[in-house]
């Protein structure tokens, strides 16, 4: 959360006149592509020239070839490629099933289902028993503090004979429980509470819900936003260790 | 009240009942600090005699709260936090998380980029299966072999040394490519490395694989079927040797992989032996692999065009690679900002290590050693 490094300088759309300082000191050797992509005119039309970014690993001989490939995927990035529906047969038979409380998407090629916290049972168990995805590969969250629902939970699924993937996620607001995976995959286990441990999510029928990496005295969820990246538990640290503190 | 040590597992509360006289089970420590534990796992063991009834997993000594640093450094920062995950694979930590980056950027590292990365990260599995075989022979009681594999693996440090400058966490890929080209004579070296070590590789099987007392300590001890492994989410030789043909080089090819001809070795009895034959055959595949590299190594460029300030477009990424031990998953959420929202690290042997209590039941105290050493953990990574 801490903003070091986060925007040094104003950059509307995004990267490609990458960081003016840098790239002007050593970009002499390049001749300006300009014309592909002019900069917007917030962003030091006087250095603007100079500013290409140079790539310093190319070969070097030949810089407008090197330039001119990269320069249609340029201005694609910064709007960025959004989450398209997913289609297939396995999403026509979900949709059928639970109509709009999944919401298919593949992004990147990637494909996964939006799902309401009340269908996760159900869809997690018939995802594998009708639809192979017998591995489960992860289980993990992300942490949305400002968000009502404050975390995603997400699932990330594999199936040998498909040789498929997909993420199933969902949402949920703090303090909510969410129905364990560990009867449906055995490997959930670790993988539970360790998500338990690192966010505080409590998974119901878990066989034994407690911290995997941190020590079972421990107060805060490390992984929450608002755990601060030196923030401990001092009183812990006390007590085990007989310090003031770790840092 | 917050001694860890303290913190009852459920293992011990089940034996609450009995008083010590009558017990015929014994709950015992190993661990952390035990030389075959492979780093500071500790282990709360539950015998009947000399028979393991259970075990249970005590971890997070090396914890460092990886995923939550990489929140608060760039993306390029970051990179080099990876190769402290699994110390002894350090380039494959690096593979997956440069890919997953390109990925979510949607960008291509160049072929002659990835040429070099699977190299480099075929010399690495090799490295790493050398140790593994050394210290697992070890533990076991073989020595000899700890001296082979660790004069061997000596050469490849050697080629990363010269490559990049550092032997173990190499940090040898950057975001869209390789940062260094080939030092003057790569190629010689890595081909000279091959003949070296193919006759080496033989010299091990050698010493190990009609060993009476290799084959006792090692044939039928910590047997999961492929079921198992499955439902665990075990992968890696592991589930190899259990007789499932599943490595992502081929499921799901990434880098160079699709370009060059290899297989797949699997066991059938999912036993320490098994695996030890496998791990065996990875090696000579891997050998396969970089010959085909180094003889078909393309020119070009080594870094796709990146800029400096890396923004990747906001969505979520997962992106995973076969390391020596197994799927290595990154999952990546980003916030369109130069930092990752969230980055999550799926690693192989974390969740390998859960299938320990089911390998060990029923088996001898001297074996649980056996499979703590052929799961082939890092604790590094295991803790993050």
């Amino acid at each position: 959360m801490s903003d070091e490094t986060k925007s040094p300088s104003p950059q509307p759309e995004g990267e490609k006149p990458s960081s003016d300082k840098i790239a002007g000191g050593i970009s002499s050797g390049t001749p300006p592509p300009g014309g592909a992509k002019p900069p917007a005119p917030s962003e030091k039309p006087a250095v603007a020239p100079g500013a290409t970014p140079p790539k310093p690993a190319a070969p070097g001989e030949k810089p407008a070839a090197a330039a001119a490939p990269a320069k249609p995927a340029a201005p694609a990035k910064p709007a960025g490629p959004t989450p398209q529906p997913w289609d297939s047969p396995l999403v026509a038979k979900l949709t059928k099933q639970f109509g709009s409380g999944i919401q298919p998407l593949t992004y990147l090629g990637q494909n996964y289902l939006q799902v309401d916290r009340s269908l996760i049972p159900t869809i997690l168990q018939m995802l594998r028993d009708e639809e192979q995805f017998d591995y489960c590969v992860d289980i993990t969250a992300v942490h949305y503090p400002k968000r009502e629902k404050q975390f995603d939970i997400v699932w990330i699924l594999y199936s040998f004979s498909k040789n498929e993937r997909v993420r199933v996620k969902t949402q949920i607001a703090d303090a909510e429980h969410i129905p364990s995976a560990v009867p449906i995959w055995a490997a959930a286990n670790w993988l539970e509470r360790e998500t338990f441990d690192m966010f505080g999510i409590q998974f119901d029928g878990h066989p034994d819900l407690k911290r995997i990496l941190l020590p079972d005295g421990w107060k805060g969820h490390p992984l929450r936003k608002d755990y601060g990246i030196i923030q401990q538990d001092q009183e812990w640290v006390q007590i085990n260790l007989g310090i003031e503190s770790g840092q | 009240m917050t001694d860890p040590n303290s913190s009852v597992s459920h293992l011990e509360l089940e034996e609450s009942k009995k008083t010590f006289l009558d017990a015929n089970e014994l709950v015992i420590n190993m661990g952390p600090q035990h030389p075959a534990t492979h780093g500071v796992l500790r282990v709360i063991l539950r015998l009947d005699g000399e028979k393991v009834m259970g075990l249970e997993c005590v971890i997070g000594y090396l914890h460092r709260g990886v995923e939550k640093i990489a929140e608060h450094r760039t993306y390029t920062m970051f990179n080099p936090y990876v190769d402290r995950m699994d110390y002894v694979a350090a380039v494959s930590n690096g593979l997956g998380y440069c890919e997953a980056v390109e990925k979510l950027l949607n960008i291509e590292a160049p072929p002659r980029a990835n040429y070099i990365r699977v190299i480099l990260t075929e010399l690495n599995r090799l490295a790493s299966h050398q140790l593994w075989l050394g210290t697992h022979a070890l533990d076991i009681g073989a020595m000899t072999p700890l001296f082979y594999t660790f004069r061997d693996r000596e050469e490849i440090l050697k080629i990363f040394e010269k490559y990049c400058g550092a032997r173990l966490t190499t940090h040898a890929f950057r975001i869209g490519g390789c940062q260094y080209e080939t030092y003057e004579g790569f190629e010689k070296d890595v081909k000279k490395f091959l003949t070296f070590v193919a006759p080496k590789i033989d010299e091990y099987e050698e010493l190990l694989t009609t060993n009476r007392i290799w084959v006792e300590r090692t044939k039928k001890v910590g047997t999961i079927s492929a079921k198992d492994c499955i439902a665990l989410g075990v992968t890696g030789p592991v589930l190899r040797a259990s007789g499932v043909k599943w490595d992502l080089r081929k499921a799901q090819p990434y880098a160079a992989y699709k370009q060059f001809d290899f297989e797949i070795p699997t066991g059938q009895n999912g036993d320490t032996y098994d695996r030890y034959l496998v791990r065996m055959a990875e090696m000579r595949q891997s050998l396969r692999i970089i010959q085909q590299a180094v003889d078909a190594i393309p020119e070009g460029p080594i870094m796709a065009k990146v800029s400096k300030v890396m923004k990747p477009p906001v969505g979520e990424i997962y992106h995973s690679i076969e390391a020596p031990k197994g799927e290595l998953g990154y999952f990546i959420v980003s916030d369109g900002s130069t930092q990752p929202y969230r980055i999550r690290v799926r690693p192989p042997s974390f969740v390998n290590l859960q299938a320990l209590d089911l390998m060990c039941r029923g088996q001898l105290v001297a074996d649980v050693i056996a499979v703590i050493g052929t799961l082939d953990i890092v604790l590094g990574e295991v803790d993050r």
